[in-house]
């Protein structure tokens, strides 16, 4: 990332969308929406000052939306370009609130509430899509009651969760326990509140309120509407410092989650919504697992699948030392409901292939393993691309061109084409930039052609 | 260059506030006046943001009128700021390299938000110990290197054929070196290929008529490459042909070498008659398949998955579902069960392929590692580890799936060319996620099957990959090295011992003989100024350019002396 953003030869146009192509291969003008950050990209230094006083929270879309993050942000900690953007949707200044305060705190003066979106043309000989893939909502699954359970997550969010630098630095609370959590931060500050109004009553009546209440209570100061105010505060408040108790006590029970199911092709391999196999998942969930068990020696995982799919060079070793060293076992069969049991426990029920049994089995977590959805901006871009999609809407190509799609001078890589890892994303991404440069060479005229 | 006199020495320290990311937690005040007051330090600033166009110019501008020999910059990060601050320098006419960078951001404030008095000391040891380095540095140039605009690929298999045909069309020349008399490799072996079904030979033989008919390409076929010597741009290669040898130089080299496949010999009773290898299955295709064949049953794994082999070959499951479709669509009353492990039909035309060849009745039977199938005359019996009964098939023909194996010739290539292979015999790349067509070792590159097994669709991806990779010197004509590289500091010292040449990761040290004996010799194209070298040198023969002892030591020492 750094690499392409500091590149002599790369102008990078983050945020921005393609609106239109005109031309053919060698020669095509692209129309360029860059959408308004209302900063100036050439000012910005990205230090960050802004989003640190900027006083609205907005669900970090980064963090899958687990955290929070300001409505002027940089999409993620080492985001390239560092330019923050402001979310207009949340920015109170943009929707007609009074703010301003990212640019009083601004030094070095780069935000424009005035910005709008700019369109720009480019003339470019090649294009390469690689617009990437959808994480498929696992929502749509209604037996495994993502959503409605809050320990269900998705391989995404968990590997936010896994993360350093993610909402919960790297330790696997669960969800259902950082709610309480979240609960208890929000009922102090309700406390803290409500005390600092006792305290001021108390200063006025040189009296402590336990002691005020208890006489209240026992039928002095009836008639006045001040005390009466006191008395309902204080109440109000026991009332706060009761729940605040209760679900610290529960606090304390709390623990990382050490028992982990990783459900496979949830949403692949399944008719109701992608038949195809997603390539990537079982790889993601053993090394997902074994990372886990890095962190907390006394986590102990399965792997529910129909075939563990550990295709790539070293990936079989690697699942095999998961299952040795890392206690991952693999449990063959699909996984037919989830519910959830006592202490907010998913409880997977299966059948167990090799036992030919139905079995159900309580865990801490489960991660679904979801399938690499063909992306809506892909199918957008089709359109004005021109360019032609398989029936997935992934974009088509041929076996024996892999990076060619049906419009000459317009190629693929990566999951916008089918579903692949890393290393062969990255191979493709090489090829699809020499089919790119070999084909805007072709089309030189004969004495530009020669070489050295 | 000659140590510069104490007192010519003139240090610029330019600290930046950062917004507020430093200036919030630390006391910038007391940095600059501690910074005053450091040996050398002429002239100190304060910037908002160094990184800014306004920063910047206050650093060319310190340069110049207070004429500076080096600047701190006491910031952020090199990695994304270090470029940015020495091309700065350059254009204010210092050399580039005589600039260091103190990260007093990630390193101090930004660890150290609750400690404003010890953060604050601690950036004041820091700049103390970039001063101190800063004091020692050299200047130094970048290091060009020629590029010879020519290709050499090695193997003339799709994947070598598609690099060739690349690099080719770009306008390079290229020679390619095919072992066998013809070209083709293992596709001259297949049938047809999947999930399209058209046949393998239109592919293969489209492709040699292109590779022997384009002007950029040499073609050696029956040859091999016997000698190599030398360095990215600058590749000296022995290419024996049936000619005789042929010395050529190369700017960049490609690994197209392949693989082969396991023949499973006492292995559930191979033949190669009626009991017989997937690839055996192929030529039978080719040959036309006996109609009198009822059954067949297929098993995967063969030799593979286990303790002598414990990787998956990747592409048998879908060679074995190809191959069972074909024998459906030829004679639709056969029986074809495939006894599997797992099916790893991974992606969307795999999973398409092996869904399709369930509605044509193929029979999918699950078995367990610890108890195999057993071949026995006419019959193939098997515990359906899903039904968990035994079971026996009849079988006309057995149909074994054995892994793509590395090439018996990998490990001589490996060591002519000075690149690695991993543990079951594969060219090893130069990072498994973010390299995979290239070696550590640059101006070699890396693809098909020789990288692991590989189907036709990935095999020309990685081939048409490999060649972009290569076409990156190619296209630039020369390549050029940042100069913090290893060299050697001390010639008397060296005993030419060869441990650095060992250790050294990128070929980039070689023993030569000169005029005070063997001595070792740094190439400095290929040098990444790791510093395995100089760290291991046993008699502190070699040292880092930028990262020397006494640069170190240096900051080390001012970092012990706690000025506080």
């Amino acid at each position: 990332m750094l690499d392409v953003g500091r590149h002599p030869n790369i102008e990078l146009l983050a945020y921005s969308e393609v609106e239109k192509i005109e031309g053919q291969a060698a020669d095509f003008r692209v129309t360029v929406r860059r959408k308004a950050r209302y900063v100036e990209e050439d000012k910005c230094t990205g230090c960050g000052a802004c989003a640190e006083k900027c006083p609205t929270d907005v669900p970090d879309a980064f963090n899958e939306g687990l955290g929070t993050r300001k409505a002027i942000y940089n999409y993620f900690a080492q985001g390239i370009p560092s330019t923050h953007t402001i979310d207009a949707d949340y920015c109170r200044q943009l929707i007609g609130k009074k703010c301003g305060i990212c640019e009083k705190t601004c030094q070095a003066d780069a935000i424009n509430f005035d910005q709008e979106d700019r369109i720009i043309q480019l003339d470019v000989g090649a294009i390469i899509v690689a617009a990437g893939y959808d994480v498929f909502d696992p929502s749509l699954i209604p037996e495994y009651r993502y959503k409605e359970i809050s320990n269900v997550v998705t391989a995404i969010e968990f590997e936010r969760l896994l993360s350093a630098s993610g909402p919960t630095g790297g330790h696997l609370d669960r969800p259902s326990d950082r709610a309480v959590q979240a609960e208890i931060a929000e009922l102090e500050k309700r406390a803290k509140k409500s005390q600092r109004a006792l305290d001021k009553f108390e200063k006025k009546y040189e009296e402590g309120s336990g002691k005020f209440y208890e006489n209240y209570k026992a039928g002095q100061y009836k008639d006045d509407e001040d005390y009466k105010k006191w008395a309902d505060k204080y109440a109000g408040h026991l009332a706060i410092v009761e729940t605040l108790n209760t679900l610290k006590r529960k606090a304390e029970t709390f623990a990382v989650a050490k028992r982990l199911a990783f459900i496979q092709c949830v949403g692949s391999r399944d008719f109701r919504f992608y038949p195809f196999c997603s390539g990537y998942c079982c790889m993601h969930s053993i090394k997902e697992a074994i990372i886990a068990h890095e962190h907390e020696p006394e986590t102990q995982s399965t792997i529910f699948g129909m075939d563990i799919r550990a295709v790539g060079k070293g990936f079989e070793e690697y699942k095999a030392r998961g299952g040795n060293k890392s206690e991952i076992s693999y449990m063959r069969g699909r996984v037919a409901e989830i519910t959830e049991g006592s202490g907010n426990n998913p409880i997977v029920t299966y059948e167990n292939t090799l036992e030919r049994k139905v079995e159900s089995q309580e865990f801490d977590m489960v991660i679904l393993a979801t399938a690499c959805a063909p992306t809506k901006a892909v199918f957008e871009l089709a359109k004005i691309l021109g360019i032609e999609l398989d029936k997935y809407n992934f974009v088509k190509t041929n076996p024996q061109s892999p990076v060619d799609t049906s419009v000459p001078g317009i190629f693929v890589c990566g999951c916008a084409g089918s579903p692949m890892d890393v290393p062969e994303s990255v191979a493709q991404a090489s090829s699809a930039a020499g089919r790119a440069a070999e084909m805007v060479f072709q089309s030189q005229p004969e004495k530009e052609k020669a070489v050295a | 260059m000659p140590d510069m006199k104490d007192e010519d020495i003139r240090i610029g320290v330019f600290i930046c506030h950062c917004g507020s990311n430093i200036a919030g937690y630390l006391d910038m005040e007391e940095l600059s006046e501690y910074a005053e007051k450091l040996p050398h330090v002429t002239l100190v600033q304060r910037n908002l943001y160094s990184c800014s166009e306004a920063g910047i110019s206050e650093i060319k501008k310190g340069i110049m009128e207070h004429d500076l020999n080096r600047v701190i910059v006491a910031s952020c990060t090199p990695r994304t700021h270090e470029p940015l601050f020495r091309s700065s320098c350059a254009e204010a006419g210092l050399n580039p390299f005589l600039f260091e960078m103190v990260n007093i951001r990630d390193q101090c404030s930004w660890v150290h938000m609750q400690e404003r008095e010890d953060g604050t000391n601690k950036a004041k040891d820091q700049i103390r110990m970039g001063v101190a380095k800063a004091a020692l540095l050299e200047p130094q140039e970048p290091i060009m290197s020629d590029v010879q605009i020519r290709a050499l690929i090695i193997g003339g298999g799709i994947s070598g054929m598609t690099a060739a045909l690349s690099l080719a069309n770009r306008g390079y020349e290229v020679v390619l070196v095919e072992k066998e008399n013809k070209l083709g490799g293992m596709l001259n072996r297949v049938n047809k290929l999947g999930p399209t079904m058209t046949d393998a030979s239109d592919l293969v033989d489209g492709k040699i008529l292109e590779v022997t008919e384009h002007p950029h390409i040499t073609l050696f076929t029956s040859a091999k490459v016997n000698a190599a010597q030398g360095f990215i741009g600058k590749y000296q290669i022995d290419i024996e042909t049936e000619s005789g040898i042929k010395k050529i130089d190369f700017g960049v080299i490609l690994i197209a070498t392949g693989a082969s496949v396991y023949t499973p010999e006492g292995l559930y009773g191979y033949d190669g008659q009626r009991i017989i290898t997937q690839l055996e299955m192929e030529r039978l295709f080719k040959k036309g398949l006996d109609p009198g064949i009822k059954n067949i049953v297929m098993i995967q794994c063969v030799g593979s998955r286990n303790e002598d082999r414990p990787y998956c070959s990747r592409i048998c499951c879908q060679t074995a579902v190809k191959n069972a479709i074909l024998v459906k669509d030829q004679i639709p009353e056969a029986k074809v069960s495939i006894l599997y492990r797992d099916m790893q039909m991974y992606g969307v035309e795999n999973e398409e392929m092996f869904r399709d060849s369930r509605a044509k009745g193929i029979r999918y039977i699950n078995y367990d590692p610890a108890r195999p199938p057993e071949v026995e005359s006419n019959h193939v019996r098997v515990y359906h580890a899903l039904l968990g009964r035994e079971m026996s098939l009849s079988a006309d023909l057995v149909v074994l799936s054995t892994p793509l194996i590395a090439h018996e010739d990998a490990t001589e290539i490996s060591q002519i060319l000075r690149v690695p292979i991993d543990e079951n015999g594969f060219f090893l790349e130069g990072h498994v996620k973010l390299r995979p067509l290239d070696f550590a070792t640059d101006g070699i590159f890396l693809c098909g099957s020789a990288h692991f097994p590989a189907n036709i669709r990935e095999a020309v991806a990685q081939g048409l990959g490999a060649a972009s990779r290569a076409s990156i010197p190619l296209s630039q004509g020369s390549v050029v090295v940042e100069p913090i590289i290893s060299f050697l500091a001390n010639e008397d010292a060296c005993i030419a011992c060869g441990l650095c040449v060992a250790l050294c990761p990128y070929g980039a040290l070689e023993i030569q003989k000169t005029a005070k004996g063997e001595k070792v010799h740094v190439i400095d194209v290929a040098c990444k100024g790791c510093g395995c070298c100089a760290a291991a040198c046993p008699q502190n023969a070699l040292d880092i350019n930028h990262f020397r002892d006494r640069q170190i030591f240096a900051a080390i020492e001012a970092g012990g002396a706690g000025a506080r």
